[in-house]
This record gives C-alpha cells, structure tokens and sequence, in this order.
C-alpha cells in the first residue's frame, strides 16, 4: 500500500514537471505544422496536418525568409568555425598549463574563468563597440572570435581536468625517446582526449549556434546573419506570419536537440564534470 | 653528471618555451576580448554626467526594482524548485530517467524558438492559454503580457524554464555524490524524510547551492533574452532589466549611458563576485591539502 502511494506521489511530481517542459516545445511544433488560419486560434492541435510552412522555407518562398539558406549556412559556418578555434585554443592552453606546468599557467586559467564573472550582456556593450574599433563590425569573425571568447574558458578547465588525470608516466616514457613538447602533444596527448575534445568541441559549437545576443549585436546585414537574429526579424511587424516563424524555429532548433540526444553521455557527463568538486 | 644537469635544464627551458608559446592563443584572445572591452568601457563610463542622465531617465527606476526582483526572487525560486528536483530525479526509476531527458531540453535547445513560443502562447487575446481559459471557463484570461507586473513575471518564469534544467543537473550530481550508506544507516536508525534531507542531504549539498546561486545571480543578470524577446521591455518600458537598459542605450548609440547602466549594477555584481572567488580559494586550498 505504501509503495503505490509512494509511487502516485512520484507521478504527481513528474506529470507537472512534464507539462512545464514540453508545452511550448508542444506548441511550437503544433504551429509549424498549422495552415495559416490556425494561427489565432490557440489550439492544442492543428485544424489540419500541413508541410507547407517548410515548403515554403525551403523555396525561400516568403518575404521574412529570402536568405533562408544564406542564413542557415552562415549559423553553421560560424559554429563550426568558433568549434574549432575553441578547440585548438584550448587544447593548446590545456596542455601547456597541465602537461608542460608554465609557469603562470594556472593563474592564466582562473583569469580566464574570470570571464564568466561578467554577466553576458555586460561584457556584450562594450565588445561591440570595441569590434567596431578592430573594423571587424559586420564581418562573421566578429561574432565567431566572441563566441571563442566565451567558450575558451570553460573548455581550458574541462581540458585540464580531463589531462590532469592521464598519466605522466607516458610522457616520462615519450621523454626518454627524445620526443619533444610537440610530438608528446601530437601522439601522446591528443589521442588520449580524444573523447574530453569530442565533448568541448561540441559545447563549443553548440554555444555558438545558439547565440542570440551578440549575432544581434555584431551581424546587420540580412545575408550575413544566422538564423537566430533572422527569427528575431520577425518580430518587427504586428502582423508577422507566426507559423512560418515557428517552423523555422523548429529547423533552427532541431540540429542542437539531436546533437545534444546522440551525445548525451558526454555532453552531461563531461559538462558537469567537476562541478561537485571542492 | 654535469652534462645531464645541463641537458635537463636545457630540456626544462625548452619545455617552458613550448609552455609559454602554447599559451599565447589564449591570452591574446583575453587581452584582446575581455580586458580591453572591459577597461574601455569603465573609461567611457568615467563622466558622473552620464550617472546624472541615467538617473533622470523616468524608465530607470523600474529597471533597478525589476532586476532586484529578478534575482532576489527569480534565481532563489529557482534553486528552491531545482533542490526539489533533484531529489526527485536521482530516483533510478526507468520513467524517471526518460523525463530527466526530456526535461533538459529547453537548456539545450536555442532559447529564441521556445522564448518566441511562449509569447505567442501568453498572447492575451488569441494565445493557446487564455483560449484554453475562455473555453474552459468561459471568461477572459489575463493580460499576460499587456499588464506590466504579469508581463514581468512571464518573463521570469520564462528564464527559469530555460535555465532551470541546467541547475537541476548541476544538483542532481551533487546528491548523486553522497555515499548511499549514509542513508541506509539512517533509515535502519528511523529516520524521517525530512531528517534524511536536514541531517545528510543538505550538509553535503549547501556549498554546491550556495556557489551555485551566486553563480547563477551573475548570469542571470546578464540574461537579454529572456526579457527582450518576451515583453521587448513593454508594455511601456516597465519590464525592462538593466541588461536590456543598456542594450537599449546601446542600439540609440548612447554608449556612455549604456555603460552607466552596467556600472549601477556593480553593486550587485561584486559581493557575488568575491564570494565567488573566496568560495574558489577556499576550494583550491582544500584540493591542495
């Protein structure tokens, strides 16, 4: 008897918990597959199944969406830029400070770690006009070098937690063979984090994907923007179309969900990794 | 014996060489990124004009009230919610885990799609609510988003649906480092529920909250979207936070107010702060013993 009220008051918990988590996403899946005369009509379910709202953002078919690819490229490209460069960025910084012991390396990363200190749209004001002075204003690097600004500090210290536990018996061992700081990295190194990287590499991309703010400060022109700033536009006008706005959020959305699925073990293992430390 | 202390010391030099070069990425990407924008911005903040025209601007006023109330209140609902959420997901029930994953969704997903959902959703005439309302109960629901306190508030709860699966997390692991013995030991012992959590759970996890909250004030403050996309600061300016007040400045090319407005919340932003960098030490010396 105990244990059904025990479980009944787990499904009270959960089945609230559900409707909280899933009601936007519900309902913005539900838009995107509406006609247009569904929009006003608030309901739980379309009037009628419809893919004519991607039809129409693949054909670019609409006023809001003539740069859709453009756009999806531009996200995508500044992802995978802003991964990357994380990636080297920190990997090098990681082994220097846990590999090689600089000296200094340490200090360098709870400096670094200071960046999170500053709230994101504080740091944001003055970056953009600072962009403005390094004549990167309305060129994609801007935004890619301050997603890696905001990444790097948060991969140095997964990055070195993760080496610190490798063993310096390989690299005593790669010393004695006479390799050099850069073979260690190369053969020794890099091979063994292969899956800490995967992890960063992703957050990374992931950060940058998702960015709102600073692609709407530092991106204007309607062919340089990513995706997010482009829904964003669509807040300009009363009468915006709003399940074509949906359905793009959805495109928009997908790709992180299935990344985040497909690597869930490392994104939550490796991303909380630490943070019940000390 | 010489030539290989002098051939170790060579080696270590290199090394430190290698160390040092390996490093300059990051640093030039600091300097270049942070520290500048940084000093640059408290040098154009530097004019106690700009504090004076900051203070006279009829919207500044709520702006403060309503970024305190976003802390105060917002982030510690949260927490409050996300300690119980813990305890409740570390169940390793089947169901359970299939709704954790479900339910970190909103953190890993981009926050303009679902933010832009739930205005259309809280839209008072014809969002999904109010007519789920209307047909229900067959009255009009609320202004979600026309009456400036409800408005506000929307905009909280939609900053903690975004970020509290994340925090939820961070505690969850928390609990999930707590010897199961010690639990054991008190059930045998009679233990209630709530002697569990007050005499073993809480001990354990109070730092974890604790640096977590700080931590979480930080960034909540610096949440743009969750305000901008929901209420653009409306109706009539009343929801704005300092974030989207400086924003604002910044977009009408007032950069001298849009830094005063960040500077005004230094107040809040450095007690979190040393407490942050105190809770950090006071880490570091632990590992080091």
């Amino acid at each position: 008897m105990r244990k059904y009220l025990n479980e009944a008051g787990l499904w009270l918990i959960g089945l609230p918990v559900f409707l909280w988590t899933v009601i936007p996403i519900w309902h913005l899946t539900v838009l995107s597959f509406s006609p247009k005369d569904d929009v006003t009509a608030g309901t739980w379910l379309p009037s009628q199944f419809t893919v004519q709202n991607f039809e129409i953002i693949a054909g670019q078919k609409h006023y809001y969406l003539n740069h859709f690819w453009q756009q999806f490229g531009n996200s995508l490209f500044i992802a995978v830029a802003a991964g990357l460069l994380t990636l080297g960025i920190a990997t090098f910084a990681a082994f220097s400070i846990s590999r090689l012991k600089t000296r200094g390396g340490s200090m360098v990363m709870n400096f670094a770690l200071a960046t999170y200190l500053i709230p994101a749209a504080f740091l944001a004001v003055p970056m953009y006009k600072v962009m403005g002075q390094y004549g990167l204003l309305n060129s994609q690097w801007s935004l890619i070098l301050a997603m890696v600004t905001l990444a790097s500090p948060y991969a140095i210290w997964v990055l070195k937690q993760a080496s610190d536990k490798l063993p310096y018996e390989l690299d005593e061992a790669a010393i004695m063979d006479g390799a050099t700081p850069l073979q260690i990295l190369r053969l020794v190194y890099l091979p063994l984090m292969k899956p800490s990287l995967v992890a960063i590499g992703t957050y990374a991309l992931l950060l940058a994907w998702n960015e709102y703010l600073y692609a709407f400060l530092l991106l204007s022109k309607d062919s340089d923007v990513t995706l997010a700033v482009a829904l964003g536009h669509f807040l300009s006008a009363d009468d915006s179309p709003w399940n074509l706005l949906m359905a793009t959020g959805l495109v928009y959305a997908l790709p992180p969900a299935a990344i985040y699925y497909a690597f869930r073990k490392y994104m939550v293992g490796g991303l909380t990794a630490g943070a019940t430390k000390g | 014996m010489n030539t290989a202390a002098a051939t170790g010391h060579k080696r270590f030099n290199s090394w430190q060489m290698w160390g040092a070069l390996l490093l300059v990425p990051y640093v030039l990407v600091f300097a270049v990124f942070v520290i500048y924008p940084v000093v640059y911005g408290l040098w154009v903040a530097r004019n106690p004009d700009s504090y004076v025209r900051l203070f006279q601007d009829p919207v500044f006023p709520r702006t403060v009230v309503n970024t305190l109330i976003f802390l105060l209140v917002g982030v510690n609902l949260k927490f409050l919610i996300a300690l119980g959420l813990s305890g409740f997901f570390v169940q390793q029930k089947r169901w359970i885990q299939a709704l954790l994953l479900l339910f970190l969704l909103p953190w890993a997903i981009p926050s303009i799609p679902t933010i832009l959902s739930f205005r259309f959703m809280l839209n008072p005439e014809w969002g999904l609510i109010n007519n789920t309302i209307f047909r229900l109960f067959g009255i009009d629901g609320p202004g979600w988003l026309t009456e400036p306190t409800l408005a506000f508030a929307s905009s909280v709860l939609v900053h903690i649906w975004k970020s509290l699966p994340f925090w939820t997390l961070i505690l969850i692991t928390g609990r999930l480092a707590i010897p199961t013995e010690l639990y054991e030991a008190a059930s045998v012992d009679g233990a209630s529920r709530w002697q569990q959590f007050r005499f073993i759970t809480w001990p354990a996890l109070a730092t974890l909250y604790l640096t977590s909250t700080m931590l979480s004030m930080v960034w909540t403050l610096g949440d743009f979207n969750s305000v901008y996309l929901l209420t653009g600061g409306g109706p009539g300016d009343q929801t704005h936070v300092l974030a989207t007040l400086g924003i604002r400045y910044l977009r009408i090319d007032q950069l001298d107010l849009a830094m005063a407005s960040i500077v005004m919340a230094m107040p809040l932003v450095l007690p979190l702060v040393i407490f942050m960098v105190r809770r950090l030490a006071a880490g570091e010396a632990k590992l080091a013993h």
